[in-house]
């Protein structure tokens, strides 16, 4: 009503800074953006915070990251180094891996700067992982959100990229080691292996041209890559809405929770300090990635417990578990004059691509196998999902049998063990491991599945022994508030879907296969109780209880 | 006077001139070379040290080296290992080895510095070998940055580049050098103990030896600049910190900011 009546008055703001403000609102409609942002309900939930977390280590990463640049020169001119660090003066280097310890022990702060780079790289990576990890077994992936299911993908990969040319850019010896296994692996590429070495490196490894050009790489391109998929995948998240875990008034038509302003703007404000903060605190507390210690990098001498930056701990790991031989059985042959080496070719290259492959096709094929179609804004518990959850298990542990590989000389000298038989065990578990971890996690969802059903029909113990005057014990069972049923009978079970017949009335054998996978996922199942069911369960216990009073009557 | 001046024509004379001469020369000689070897004490041996050695030899050593240590199926022949040897095995503990394993593990020393002396006093006296480096060898005012890239080429495949230890084959391993002594890291390269291989003064020289050990002790007293080291293990450990850690305190901060809800 007010706004028809000042409608054709112009609205003149009181003071100074109203005018100013409104001069700039009339010109850019920040006003409309901010109310429309400013009004977007997310929901709470601590689970929901970690992509936050890697955006927030992103944003450390280019601050900090910018003020080594100022500082770091990527040459590979030999040099000797005439800075305060005494143990390596007079030694010869490259410019680069000089103006790397220049920059730890000679420029002010820039310690603190290159650990907060670091940490922030390796919480960037993690938080990135948990935050894809939570998606996955919440089913956050599902429609609408596939295609961002996939820009995380992206993103995952692009991380990967951007810490592993960071890894190597102080050509000290630990990065250079990581380069040599990279040149390896990409030699060990048949037929085209050796010219794309060649080309990358500029001749033969390690040559005098790899430095500057990761380093264009690693503040050019990954970075603004990276930025450009937060950029889609943000906007996509407004598009989309953000997802909330099941509850009471929660459905797939609706976001139950606080508006962006000021609630979470705030929030999210202090957040990013806290982030900050605590990569702060690692940094000035916890030395990483001391360089100083691993000398310049020559390709002669290789360190013990030369491992790779975490994230690509998996590579390195599958690497070490491959054997050389099996018995009389080589991996290495010469075909045509090419030589094909199997031993470096398969474990570098195969368990990344399956890990990479599942992980951006799987939206399609749970997609596919349940033929869903509908919707998905309201998230899956974990244990209502038994079969995704067990195959994300499963996927996880094969990762973490390949990551601990990585560390098996460290596992071996920590646990006074051979290092032939952490080995041993470890190419046992990539085998055995992902089918023991689906099936157990498979029935461990179910049963807290039965669990669940168990508490919305007969209530939660509450743990008061009653005696009955005829001798017998009872626990007293009281029944949960509604907030809480719902949570344990508000979700949805599928059953198997049976095999469809096409238009022309016709079963494929497609459509058959997607049966028997759709029979695997479904077909161990736990129903949410019904409320007959819950009715009954009450009325059973409200029966017994008569029954019991009448017997104490007479 | 007149006695000698008769004598002096004596066939035996010359011999007796001769006699003397050699005598002060040796003599002499000895002098000079006990006031060079003052400082390195360690390194001379009195026949009474090689006597008790033996008894200790016999009495500790004997069951797995034999007698004369001429070495048996349990344990190898130590003619010829040297002093160093000994000083290294048993000073540091391994030897009397506390049991049969991949390696000989350090444990509290079995001997005490007397004992261990003699015990050296013995072997090296069953013949020649590296002898307990002089005190001059280590007296870590070598070049840090030599010793740094000798240790970088010869040692850090096993020891780690921070000296941190490492894996090897069934169970060895290449034990931290952190608190070693230098005169133990010395004779170490010396004799090569357990599984590590012997570098003589031909393969790294006893200056480099020096610079070695110059530069261990030199990054044990500098610490580490960048804050706690996590045990120098490199990015294994700066992962599991970062996930244990790291992402445990981002979550509790997580939980805390959305308590106050649901």
């Amino acid at each position: 009503m007010s706004a028809s009546s000042t409608a054709d008055v112009p609205f003149e703001a009181k003071t100074k800074v109203g005018r100013f403000t409104d001069f700039v609102d009339e010109r850019v409609g920040g006003s409309g953006i901010l109310r429309e942002f400013g009004r977007k309900v997310f929901p709470d939930h601590w689970s929901f915070m970690f992509g936050e977390v890697a955006l927030y280590s992103f944003v450390i990463l280019l601050m900090s990251g910018t003020f080594l640049t100022f500082f770091f020169d990527p040459s590979m001119a030999e040099t000797h180094y005439d800075g305060s660090y005494t143990p390596l003066y007079n030694v010869e280097m490259s410019v680069a891996y000089s103006s790397s310890l220049n920059i730890s022990f000679d420029v002010r702060g820039g310690l603190f700067m290159r650990q907060v780079h670091h940490w922030a790289a390796l919480l960037f990576v993690a938080s990135l992982g948990v935050h894809m990890l939570r998606v996955f077994f919440t089913g956050a992936f599902r429609k609408p959100r596939e295609m961002n299911w996939v820009v995380g993908g992206v993103l995952l990969i692009l991380a990967m990229a951007a810490g592993f040319t960071g890894y190597s850019l102080p050509d000290d010896l630990l990065s250079g080691n990581g380069l040599r296994i990279i040149d390896g692996v990409i030699k060990s590429i048949p037929v085209i292996g050796t010219y794309i070495s060649f080309f990358l490196f500029g001749g033969e490894f390690p040559g005098t041209a790899i430095i500057g050009r990761l380093y264009v790489l690693h503040i050019l391109l990954v970075p603004a890559l990276i930025l450009l998929m937060i950029v889609i995948h943000l906007f996509m998240v407004v598009v989309h809405k953000h997802t909330q875990y099941p509850g009471p008034g929660r459905n797939d038509g609706n976001v139950v929770g606080y508006p962006l302003g000021p609630v979470y703007a705030a929030k999210a404000g202090g957040f990013f300090f806290i982030v900050f903060g605590v990569i702060a605190l690692m940094a000035a507390a916890f030395t990483i990635n001391p360089i100083w210690n691993y000398g310049p990098y020559d390709p002669s001498p290789v360190s013990a417990g030369t491992q790779p930056d975490w994230y690509i701990g998996f590579v390195d790991g599958a690497l070490r578990l491959m054997p050389g031989v099996v018995n009389d059985f080589h991996f290495e042959y010469v075909i045509f004059g090419q030589t094909l080496t199997l031993n470096v070719l398969l474990p570098a290259l195969v368990p990344a691509g399956i890990i990479f492959t599942v992980l951006f096709t799987y939206p399609w094929i749970e997609r596919w196998i349940t033929k869903d179609n509908r919707e998905h804004h309201v998230l899956d518990r974990p244990r209502n999902a038994p079969t995704r959850t067990a195959i994300g298990v499963a996927g996880f542990t094969w990762y973490c049998v390949m990551w601990a590989a990585a560390g098996s000389d460290l596992i071996a000298t920590h646990f006074h063990v051979s290092l032939n038989d952490v080995t041993y065990w470890l190419r046992a578990l990539f085998f055995v491991g992902p089918i023991i971890a689906f099936i157990v996690t498979k029935r461990v969802a179910l049963a807290l599945q039965r669990k669940d059903r168990e508490i919305a029909l007969h209530g939660r113990e509450t743990g008061r022994i009653v005696r009955l005057p005829h001798g017998e014990f009872i626990e007293v069972h009281a029944p949960l508030d509604d907030y809480k049923q719902y949570k344990l009978v508000g979700f949805e079970s599928p059953a198997p879907l049976p095999a469809q017949p096409n238009e022309h009335g016709v079963v494929t054998r497609k459509e058959k296969r997607r049966a028997a996978l759709s029979k695997w996922f479904f077909e161990d199942r736990v129903a949410p109780a019904t409320p007959a069911e819950v009715e009954a369960a009450h009325g059973h216990h409200e029966a017994i209880e008569g029954s019991e009073q009448k017997s104490l009557s007479h | 006077m007149k006695a000698l001046s008769q004598k002096r024509r004596h066939p035996l004379a010359a011999i007796a001139l001769l006699l003397m001469g050699l005598l002060l020369t040796g003599g002499l000689y000895a002098v000079a070379t006990t006031v060079n070897q003052a400082k390195a004490e360690t390194t001379t041996f009195s026949a009474s040290d090689t006597e008790e050695g033996k008894k200790l030899f016999e009495a500790n050593c004997a069951t797995c080296h034999g007698m004369g240590a001429s070495g048996t199926k349990d344990g190898p022949s130590l003619v010829g290992v040297g002093a160093a040897a000994v000083d290294f095995q048993v000073g540091t503990g391994r030897m009397p080895m506390q049991m049969n394993g991949p390696q000989a593990q350090k444990k509290p020393l079995q001997f005490n510095e007397d004992q261990t002396h003699q015990l050296s006093a013995y072997v090296a006296s069953l013949g020649a070998g590296p002898a307990i480096p002089e005190e001059h060898l280590l007296d870590e005012k070598g070049n840090a940055a030599e010793g740094g890239e000798l240790f970088r080429v010869n040692c850090a495949m096993c020891h780690n580049a921070a000296a941190a230890g490492g894996a090897l084959t069934r169970g060895k391993f290449a034990p931290a050098l952190a608190d070693v002594s230098g005169k133990h890291i010395y004779e170490a390269m010396a004799t090569g103990p357990q599984n590590m291989p012997v570098f003589n003064d031909a393969n790294i020289s006893p200056e480099g030896k020096r610079d070695i050990v110059t530069f261990l002790k030199k990054i044990e007293a500098n610490g580490s600049p960048g804050g706690a080291d996590l045990g120098s293990l490199g990015p294994v450990a700066e992962g599991l910190f970062v996930w244990v850690a790291g992402l445990g305190v981002i979550i509790a901060f997580t939980i805390w900011l959305t308590s106050r809800t649901s």
